[in-house]
């Protein structure tokens, strides 16, 4: 099980801010795969990568990153602080 | 190093004066506030949401970054979220050094690396609508002078 977590518009999209999945994929990119073919929504929120930032136990990193051992994991446009 | 994540209103001028006062052996502070603007008057509500936990570790990543780099005395990053209105004080930073290059340019690499590295997402309400606010190219690329 792993917590994916979502913020800002990608969060709207999806319709929740947190939910655990079930899963095997290897990296955040098969993840992401797995998760577009669930439903549109989810379709709609990953429609361009380009778009989206993701952090893997809350550190920022690319969509190549692996997934081993990660207990959870974060989807978000790119940060507006400051 | 002080940081605090916060959704109530803080008085950055007291803010300022206390971190001022504990500060021993710099000759230089250097702060700086950021405010909600309202461009065109239509603003009536500024959200900002966050990562609770990966906001408060990015934002000592980047402050331990700085005053390791700069050899600050100290440094202060306040920064809100939830509602807010315009003119509200989102958030501040300050800096110690010896000397004011240090804390001016540890200053602005702070806010920089605050503006597309600490995860804050802005949401802008007007009469129009509601609207996240999108990054700017510029901010991705002050990153690189550093």
């Amino acid at each position: 099980m792993i917590d994916v977590l979502y913020f800002a518009w990608v969060r709207e999209r999806i319709g929740l801010p947190r939910e655990s999945i079930e899963t095997e994929a290897a990296t955040v990119a098969d993840l992401v795969e797995e998760l577009r073919k669930r439903e549109p929504r989810y379709e709609a929120a990953f429609a361009d990568l380009r778009a989206l930032r993701v952090a893997v136990d809350q550190d920022l990193c690319d969509f190549s990153a692996s997934l081993k051992g990660a207990r959870e994991v974060a989807f978000f446009p790119p940060m507006t602080g400051g | 190093m002080d940081i605090r994540v916060q959704d109530a209103p803080f008085d950055a001028g007291a803010e300022l004066n206390a971190f001022t006062a504990r500060i021993e052996g710099a000759g230089a502070v250097v702060s700086f506030s950021g405010v909600v603007r309202d461009v065109d008057g239509r603003l009536t509500r500024m959200e900002i949401e966050h990562y609770p936990g990966m906001t408060e570790a990015a934002i000592t990543k980047i402050a331990a970054e700085a005053t390791a780099r700069w050899e600050l005395a100290d440094c202060l990053v306040i920064h809100r979220f939830g509602g807010l209105v315009a003119g509200d004080i989102i958030m501040m930073v300050a800096t110690a050094s010896r000397h004011r290059v240090a804390a001016f340019e540890a200053a602005e690499f702070l806010m920089d690396y605050l503006k597309s590295r600490a995860p804050f997402w802005k949401k802008e309400t007007t009469d129009g609508g509601a609207t996240w606010v999108a990054a700017r190219d510029e901010d991705e690329d002050a990153l690189s002078r550093w």
